[in-house]
């Protein structure tokens, strides 16, 4: 994996996908190693992020890296219009990697064709955001205890959702059997479908939030945003539709857990918050053990 | 009174591309990057089909395409078809095909892809051909045949 670029989430096979898993287990059992000291790693948010950001420069700062970069490009002279492949030119003469999330899709793919040095994407608009998959299949296998064989209930917007079509992907290899639970206007998108036809694999749509809970490993919630729709009439109609009550969990499995990219809004209930089944909270801390596993691995000093 | 018609005469080595529609033939020209060369071309549109009700055609003399490089004229001009000439004979026909990829040809549809926001080649996979359907490289969006804008 040394020197690899990780712009995709299908730019990793599925051995390193799991190569990543277990080195990221490995730094949540001893989180405090010197072994990035002496490099220095770029993180350049052209977007503004909280977690991503500072899920990244945590782990760097733990393993005694160094961080050079913006939180915003209102500071760097992108904002006086120098283009990203000349930002990308110039920083990777001074750093190990770059970190970098950029609004516009494609932008992380072009920096790795720009780039001397490796390009992790933190998120290209609504294009991929490879880490963020990484460290929801951290939180399943963490869970779960395996990868293979699970039934994931995706809710809410599938339509426009990166972190859901990211996460389809990847588990795609493991056998899953997807549940598409949302409205119509916000259904999974054909090319997904296919792709899971494919693999041989098998999936459910329906519209019902409660449906089939039962059958659930892993409820992964996401947001149903009211710009998404033309018609808001209809926003109002399904926006209660697709929200997680403590009570709806009753039937389900024990080990069942939910997940939520965060932020979050209203999706999930503040009454789900102390269940035994939430795991959104923890999901966010396995970020920096599993950024730091892909840090580590792609500078080949793990 | 003498007939003045002029004749786009018969070539004696090269290559005929017909049967290309009449609104694409200067594109066609340009994908093939046809002003750079030296050689004679005879360049006829508009001219009357059955099949394509206007089309254009166009005569090289002496140059031979390599399949890839043709090819490259199959987004815009699907039923364009080759006549090698030899000795003022039609040796070979050729019909073109769509290539696996398409570099610098096509226009991605999202208008948030890094290509229509600055400066970089398009690059796409053709991930079906008979509905054509091209994968940005950059951005990971399908341009269906719909949608498809030449540069």
């Amino acid at each position: 994996m040394k020197n690899k670029n990780l712009v995709s989430i299908t730019d990793f096979t599925r051995e390193e996908y799991l190569r990543i898993l277990d080195l990221a287990a490995e730094f949540e059992k001893s989180p405090r190693q010197d072994i990035l000291h002496g490099y220095v790693i770029s993180t350049l948010f052209f977007e503004p992020s909280t977690r991503t950001r500072l899920s990244f420069e945590t782990a760097i700062n733990a393993l005694g890296g160094r961080v050079i970069g913006f939180s915003d490009k209102g500071a760097t002279s992108a904002s006086k219009g120098e283009t990203l492949h000349d930002t990308i030119k110039m920083v990777s003469n001074y750093a190990d990697l770059i970190v970098m999330r950029h609004p516009l899709e494609g932008s992380a793919r072009l920096a790795s064709e720009v780039s001397s040095v490796p390009i992790v994407n933190a998120g290209d608009g609504a294009n991929q955001h490879p880490s963020q998959t990484l460290l929801d299949m951290y939180s399943i296998i963490k869970t779960q205890g395996k990868l293979e064989n699970l039934n994931i209930f995706m809710v809410g917007d599938l339509k426009y959702g990166r972190t859901v079509h990211s996460l389809l992907q990847a588990m795609s290899k493991f056998n899953t059997t997807f549940y598409f639970i949302s409205p119509d206007e916000l259904k999974m998108p054909p090319v997904y479908k296919l792709h899971l036809d494919e693999m041989g694999l098998e999936y459910y749509e329906g519209r019902e939030l409660t449906e089939h809970l039962n059958q659930a490993d892993i409820i992964y919630m996401t947001r149903v945003q009211q710009e998404r729709f033309t018609d808001p009439i209809e926003y109002e109609r399904v926006k209660n539709a697709y929200i997680l009550r403590r009570e709806m969990l009753e039937g389900c499995k024990k080990s069942m857990k939910v997940l939520h990219p965060l932020p979050r809004v209203n999706e999930i209930h503040t009454d789900v918050d102390d269940s035994p089944h939430a795991y959104y909270f923890d999901q966010a801390r396995n970020g920096v053990y599993v950024r730091m596993a892909i840090i580590t691995s792609i500078l080949g000093v793990k | 009174m003498k007939d003045k018609q002029l004749l786009v005469s018969a070539i004696k080595e090269g290559t005929v591309i017909d049967h290309i529609p009449a609104p694409v033939l200067f594109k066609v020209v340009s994908i093939l990057k046809l002003e750079t060369l030296d050689t004679m071309i005879t360049i006829g549109n508009s001219l009357g089909s059955k099949k394509l009700g206007k089309k254009g055609i166009i005569k090289l003399s002496n140059v031979f395409f390599k399949d890839e490089d043709i090819n490259k004229i199959a987004l815009v001009a699907p039923c364009a078809k080759l006549n090698i000439i030899r000795e003022y004979e039609v040796v070979e026909k050729k019909v073109v095909e769509i290539p696996d990829e398409i570099v610098g040809i096509a226009k991605c549809v999202n208008p948030k892809c890094i290509t229509n926001n600055e400066a970089v080649t398009t690059r796409f996979t053709v991930v079906s051909k008979s509905e054509v359907k091209l994968k940005c490289h950059y951005c990971e969006k399908i341009t269906d045949q719909d949608n498809i804008e030449i540069l």
